[in-house]
C-alpha cells in the first residue's frame, strides 16, 4: 500500500472519529437553533446535491453546455428517482439506474 | 410498544437482531462499493483498511470518486469526508442521554458505531421508552461486520469484471447519491440548498479542474440554505 493511500484513509478515519466523539462532548454547546443549527442541518443534502448535478451533466473547464449533456447519465437520473420515491428502495433505485445506463450505451451508443 | 428493562447482554443482542433487515440492504451497496473500489485501482488491504476504520458509506463513496493513485488529493478527500459526516456531530449530541450512562471509555468506544442506520435505529428505541449504549453496539457491531465484509467481497468478486463501464457501473455512484439525497427530503426547506448546491458545483466544474466542486456547490449551498431559513422565520412567522 502506499504512503499515500495510507495517509488518505487515516486522515479520513481522523476526521470521522473526531466528529463523532466530538458531537458526545459538545453536546450541551451544540446549537439546536439559529444560523448555525440551520446551516448543519443542510450540509448533507447540498453536498449529495453538489456531487450528483456534475455527474448528470458532465460539465468540465472549456466545454459547452452542449457538450456536457450526457443523454444516458440525464434519462438514468430520471430512472433513479422515479423508482426511489415508487419504492424507497436504494438498492432498486441504484440497480435501475445502472441498468438504463447499461441499455443505452449497448443500444444507442449513448 | 414497551420492552422490559433488561440486561446490556439482551439489549446487544436485541440491536443485532432487529438490524438483520438494513443490514443486507447495507451488504448490497457494500458489494458495490467494493467493485468500484476495485475499479478505481484500490488494494484488498486499501478497502479493509478504509471500511474498517473509517466506516462510513456516504464518505467513502465521495473518496472513491477522487480516488486516483499515484497523485491522490489528499488534502480534498479528508476534507470532503468531515463534510459529508459533518452530520454525526449532531447524531452523537442527540444520544448523549445514553453516553453519559456509561463510563468514558465505553462511550468514547460506543461512538465509533453512531452512523445514519445505527442512530435511527436507537432513536427509535430511545422514543419508545428504550434503548441503550449496548443496544447502539449491537447494531454497530453487526453493521460494521456486515460493512467491512460486503465491501472485501465487492472488491474481490469486482476483480472478475473486465470492463465496468461498459456495464454502466460507472453510474452507480451517482444513482447511490441520487438515491441517498431523495432519502434526505424533509420538505420545501430542502428546494433551495440543493438548487443552490446544484448550481454552485456545475459552475465551478465548469471552471476548477478537480473535485472542487463537492466541497464548494456543499458549503454555499448549506449556508444558501440556513440564509433561507432565517429569511423565512423573519418574514413569514
Amino acid at each position: 500500500m502506499s504512503l499515500e493511500a495510507l495517509l488518505t484513509i487515516l486522515g479520513m478515519a481522523a476526521v470521522t472519529y473526531g466528529i463523532r466523539a466530538a458531537g458526545m462532548l459538545l453536546a450541551d454547546r451544540l446549537p439546536t437553533q439559529g444560523f448555525v443549527a440551520s446551516w448543519m442541518k443542510h450540509v448533507p443534502g447540498a453536498v449529495l446535491a453538489a456531487l450528483v448535478a456534475p455527474a448528470v451533466l458532465a460539465v468540465a473547464p472549456g466545454r459547452s453546455l452542449a457538450e456536457a449533456f450526457l443523454p444516458a447519465e440525464t434519462v438514468a437520473a430520471v430512472a433513479v428517482t422515479l423508482i426511489y420515491v415508487g419504492t424507497r428502495n436504494l438498492f432498486a433505485a441504484m440497480a435501475g439506474g445502472v441498468l438504463v445506463v447499461f441499455a443505452m450505451r449497448m443500444w444507442l451508443g449513448a | 410498544m414497551d420492552r422490559p428493562v433488561s440486561s446490556a447482554r439482551s439489549q446487544f443482542w436485541l440491536g443485532v437482531t432487529l438490524f438483520i433487515p438494513v443490514a443486507i440492504s447495507i451488504a448490497s451497496y457494500g458489494v458495490v462499493w467494493g467493485v468500484l473500489a476495485g475499479q478505481k485501482g484500490m488494494s484488498v488491504l486499501e478497502v479493509l483498511l478504509m471500511s474498517g476504520l473509517v466506516f462510513a458509506g456516504s464518505s467513502q463513496f465521495v473518496a472513491l470518486d477522487s480516488w486516483t493513485p499515484g497523485s491522490l488529493p489528499i488534502v480534498a478527500i479528508v476534507a470532503a469526508t468531515a463534510i459529508v459526516n459533518l452530520r454525526m456531530l449532531l447524531m452523537s449530541a442527540t444520544l448523549r442521554p445514553l453516553l453519559a450512562g456509561v463510563s468514558r471509555p465505553r462511550a468514547f468506544a460506543a461512538v465509533f458505531f453512531v452512523s445514519d442506520e445505527q442512530w435511527a435505529m436507537t432513536m427509535a428505541e430511545m422514543r419508545k421508552g428504550g434503548g441503550s449504549v449496548a443496544f447502539l453496539v449491537g447494531t454497530g457491531v453487526l453493521s460494521w461486520l456486515n460493512w467491512v465484509s460486503s465491501t472485501l467481497l465487492g472488491r474481490v468478486v469486482g476483480a472478475f469484471i473486465d470492463d465496468p463501464v461498459k456495464y454502466g457501473l460507472d453510474f452507480a455512484f451517482t444513482a447511490t447519491f441520487i438515491a441517498l439525497l431523495l432519502g434526505m427530503w424533509k420538505g420545501r426547506t430542502d428546494i433551495v440548498p440543493w438548487l443552490v448546491g446544484a448550481l454552485a458545483a456545475l459552475l465551478t466544474a465548469s471552471v476548477i479542474e478537480g473535485k472542487w466542486y463537492i466541497i464548494f456547490g456543499g458549503i454555499v449551498g448549506s449556508l444558501a440554505g440556513a440564509l433561507a431559513d432565517q429569511w423565512r422565520a423573519r418574514h413569514v412567522a
